[in-house]
């Protein structure tokens, strides 16, 4: 599969699940599992997953109304928060009170719905941070540059390849405070792969980015598939998600209501009320009356 | 009104024992903050515990002066991490209020005449730099300071920088050991370590999310930055007797005005910032009482001793508002400049 | 395409604006709002779309240009003084008082004119109807669409010349989106000029009456909603081909 491949029709996984499709259905291969995750503040239930299952090698879009916990669910999965109760493990191995640089470890690397590319830093200081080979880090190895020389140098050139798969080389050594919202998140994504991950998860990753960027972007996430890694991203933009997901997770009120190929949940009556709308493909000119559609068969 | 005394005697701050022990401390303030992000209050904490740390060892220990500067040098480490590890897991903000009461604390158990036996209380120690021995038994022990000494006794150099053997000897100590913590902290700031420190510094979480043991290098830092301030004490002490009454939190704001003077997260502006500091305070404080006994100001003597006081408060606020990069700062690598 | 015809609500003529000295961030606009007009604003991060909301607002500095209201002058006014010529701002976010009730919330909106309250609020919940029954809720405890609301009606009590709204739909979800969009269009109905910023260019210019992309600081086209939404170059640059 070469890596120009033009990603207007990407190549969908099925055969995700065993069984029938409902709420936590069991995965054929999964590689994030998890069980019974309760969290609340105060009198608010923000999580209450029953049961979930992340597919491996697959694009998982995790959608709902704003308030479902789907950042917060993001928070505990990766070590941010912690819950009341619950289980969940990768590939296996349970990451339950792993503190959040710990399950970054284990190759469960996630961005955030404010981009955080460190502004005051250079791009490429940004790029050699998301390696977790460089023994330099290290307090005692620090003072002696002989130790970790060498290691600099393979990490720029691994960064300098990444960088340019982003169309951000030509920024390395611009601070990435005097980047763009969108190239930013770029950067972010890009800092994301020095990590080697396993499990990527994007939250919202195409917030604040210009829809002309939107196309870049998705491509770069349907590579990291290509590459073997697995996704899990939450979205609005409904455009995007039935683009390149593979599968469809509906958080609502802290609990997964739905699950699904993408088309089949944005037929479902109850996501439709609760999160999508009525109106998701019709011209909203036409539903305000500001202009009549001709009569011709609705597109997409 | 003798101009000439007072600028020789300002400029005589230079490299005076005193500036130096600034610098040291002023460099232990920026890995703190300018790089670490860490909010210290209280070094002036770490200053009295390297000060009477090693006036202890040696008063009361009859440790020779090189054994007695690691009691100084270990007493900062414990203190940092009692005040690290229940606070660098929250906010910033919480450091700093407790560091405040730390430092303030850790004087006045070296104030209270509980302890005035090892602490000499409010009269302080001294006599640790002489040719050494306990408080009980002066003579006997090992050789203090001053003894280790190898420029024979006399007056060197010209004025404004004539002093005798000691002042000498003190001044070459200080620049090896001020020398030897910047190269490093210049060293730890420019490799793989520094960034990730800087990263810190900016946004934790996004550190953290990258794989880093955040904890670990927020009490790396302030280790460090720890036990620059406690070397900043220990030169104090060298110099001269060790008293409760100079480790107040004045002391610590003199200290961030001359961090912030030199530039917050650069290597040589602590050093930079502590000179110009002195030398501008006793500059102040000479020219203000001559000009008072002169009759030109409408003050005392002992009145306008004090005025340098005001003015260093304002020249802070100042540099804050107009100037926070300092002299030697880059104002886009600034966190707490918007 | 709709002309000048009359004197413009708001018009901006060759607007220099920005926030760091020495650096630019609206670079000569050019904009006008005819009376009743629902203006579109879309483009690119960065190109200056909130910047130019807010120069209008007088929340940034104008450095070149001018900005009329009915034809008078109102370049480098302060934000308080051009609401007391009744220029409506609409923030993206922190745009409700959480611990104040939405009745209250709506009181501020007024407070420059006090005893219009009854009439405005009877206009307002013509609009909004959901809105009169639940007075006497915190605004704190609703949620982001629901402020939203609450947010752009403050602006509508004190009966506005002119609505500005940044990015109304940001951070909702697609129902709640258009909902938003809904919500404008009636509001605009309802005979308030409007000029309305957004990312989300697609519903933006479904409902506008006319639009302008702006870019690095520059209105690069203009024309009727409709005609931006079929522009090729258009939807090459700004809109993306996925929703087309």
């Amino acid at each position: 599969m070469s890596s120009n491949e033009s990603s207007s029709t990407p190549v969908k996984s099925t055969g995700l699940h065993v069984g029938a499709i409902k709420p936590g259905v069991a995965k054929k291969d999964p590689i994030l599992v998890a069980d019974g995750v309760h969290r609340q503040f105060g009198g608010l239930v923000a999580v209450d997953v029953e049961h979930v299952e992340i597919p491996r090698n697959a694009i998982t879009a995790l959608i709902g109304p704003n308030g479902a916990g789907k950042t917060t669910f993001f928070n505990l999965l990766t070590g941010f928060d912690q819950p009341d109760r619950g289980a969940w493990s990768f590939n296996g191995n349970s990451l339950a009170k792993l503190s959040a640089f710990k399950v970054a470890r284990r190759g469960l690397i996630r961005t955030f719905q404010l981009t955080k590319a460190l502004g005051l830093l250079t791009v490429m200081d940004n790029m050699k941070l998301g390696s977790t080979e460089q023994t330099g880090e290290k307090l005692s190895a620090s003072l002696f540059p002989f130790l970790w020389k060498k290691q600099e140098i393979e990490i720029e050139a691994k960064a300098l390849e990444i960088l340019t798969r982003f169309k951000l080389d030509t920024k390395r050594d611009d601070f990435a405070a005097s980047l763009s919202g969108g190239q930013r998140k770029l950067l972010e994504m890009a800092r994301a792969l020095m990590t080697n991950p396993e499990l990527v998860m994007l939250d919202e990753p195409m917030a604040g980015v210009n829809p002309a960027l939107t196309q870049s972007l998705l491509d770069h996430i349907l590579n990291l598939k290509k590459d073997g890694m697995t996704v899990l991203f939450v979205e609005h933009d409904m455009q995007m998600v039935r683009h390149i997901a593979d599968w469809v997770i509906v958080m609502a009120e802290g609990k997964v209501v739905a699950e699904g190929a993408p088309d089949e949940v944005m037929k479902n009556p109850a996501v439709i009320d609760a999160y999508l709308g009525s109106h998701q493909d019709i011209d909203l000119g036409a539903v305000t009356g500001r202009i009549t559609l001709p009569k011709i068969s609705k597109e997409k | 009104m003798d101009f000439l005394a007072i600028f020789n005697s300002s400029i005589s701050f230079i490299l005076a024992p005193t500036t130096i022990a600034y610098a040291l401390a002023t460099l232990g303030l920026a890995v703190h903050f300018g790089f670490g992000g860490l909010l210290n209050m209280g070094m002036a904490g770490f200053m009295a515990l390297g000060a009477y740390g090693y006036a202890i060892g040696v008063l009361t220990f009859g440790l020779p002066w090189y054994f007695a500067a690691f009691v100084g040098i270990g007493a900062s480490v414990v203190f940092a991490l009692i005040l690290g590890i229940p606070t660098l897991r929250l906010r910033g903000d919480y450091l700093a209020i407790v560091t405040i009461a730390a430092a303030e604390i850790v004087r006045l158990l070296l104030l209270s005449s509980a302890f005035g036996g090892i602490t000499g209380s409010a009269d302080g120690l001294s006599g640790f730099n002489g040719p050494g021995g306990t408080i009980t038994n002066p003579t006997v022990g090992a050789g203090g300071f001053n003894e280790s000494n190898p420029i024979p006794p006399g007056d060197y150099g010209f004025v404004p920088f004539l002093d005798n053997e000691r002042t000498w000897y003190l001044r070459i100590v200080g620049i090896i050991i001020l020398t030897l913590a910047i190269f490093l902290v210049w060293r730890l700031v420019n490799s793989p370590w520094g960034r990730v420190i800087k990263g810190i510094r900016e946004d934790e979480d996004a550190v953290r999310s990258l794989g880093k043991n955040v904890f670990a290098y927020k009490m790396q830092a302030l280790i460090i930055g720890g036990v620059l301030g406690a070397l900043g004490g220990l030169m104090l002490a060298f110099s001269t007797n060790v008293n409760s009454s100079v480790y107040v939190t004045s002391l610590t704001f003199f200290l961030w005005t001359a961090l912030l003077l030199g530039g917050a997260a650069t290597v040589f502006g602590p050093l930079a910032g502590s000179i110009i500091f002195w030398v501008l305070q006793a500059f102040l404080g000479l020219l203000f009482p001559a000009l008072a006994d002169a009759g030109l100001m409408p003050f005392t003597t002992i009145q306008a001793a004090q005025i340098k006081y005001i003015i260093v408060g304002f020249a802070l606020v100042l540099l804050v508002v107009y100037r926070p990069q300092g002299l030697f700062g880059n104002k886009k690598e600034l966190t707490f400049v918007k | 395409m709709a002309s000048k015809t009359e004197i413009p609500v708001v018009e901006t003529k060759d607007l220099f604006a920005g926030y760091l000295p020495g650096v630019n961030i609206l670079n000569g606009t050019n904009l006008y709002a005819n009376k009743g007009e629902l203006i579109g604003i879309i483009g690119p991060n960065g190109a200056g779309k909130s910047t130019l909301l807010k120069a209008i607002f007088g929340l940034v500095k104008v450095r070149e240009g001018s900005i009329t209201l009915n034809g008078d002058d109102i370049t480098g006014l302060k934000a308080n003084q051009l609401v007391a010529r009744g220029v409506g701002f609409v923030p993206q976010s922190n745009n409700v008082f959480p611990s104040l009730t939405i009745e209250e919330n709506l009181q501020m909106g007024l407070y420059q004119n006090p005893s219009a309250y009854n009439e405005r609020l009877e206009f307002v919940t013509s609009i909004f109807a959901e809105l009169g029954k639940r007075l006497k809720q915190r605004a704190g405890s609703l949620s982001g669409g629901e402020r939203q609301m609450v947010a752009m009606s403050r602006a509508l009590m004190m009966d506005p010349t002119v609505l500005l709204l940044d990015e109304p739909s940001a951070g909702l979800s697609p129902v709640r989106q258009d909902e938003a969009f809904i919500r404008v269009s009636e509001i605009n109905r309802a005979g308030v000029t409007t000029i309305m910023v957004e990312q989300n260019a697609r519903r933006c210019l479904q409902i506008c009456d006319r639009g302008y992309v702006l870019d690095q600081g520059k209105d690069a086209y203009t024309g009727t909603g409709r005609d931006l939404l079929n522009d090729p170059k258009v939807i090459g640059l700004y809109l993306g081909t996925l929703g087309a």
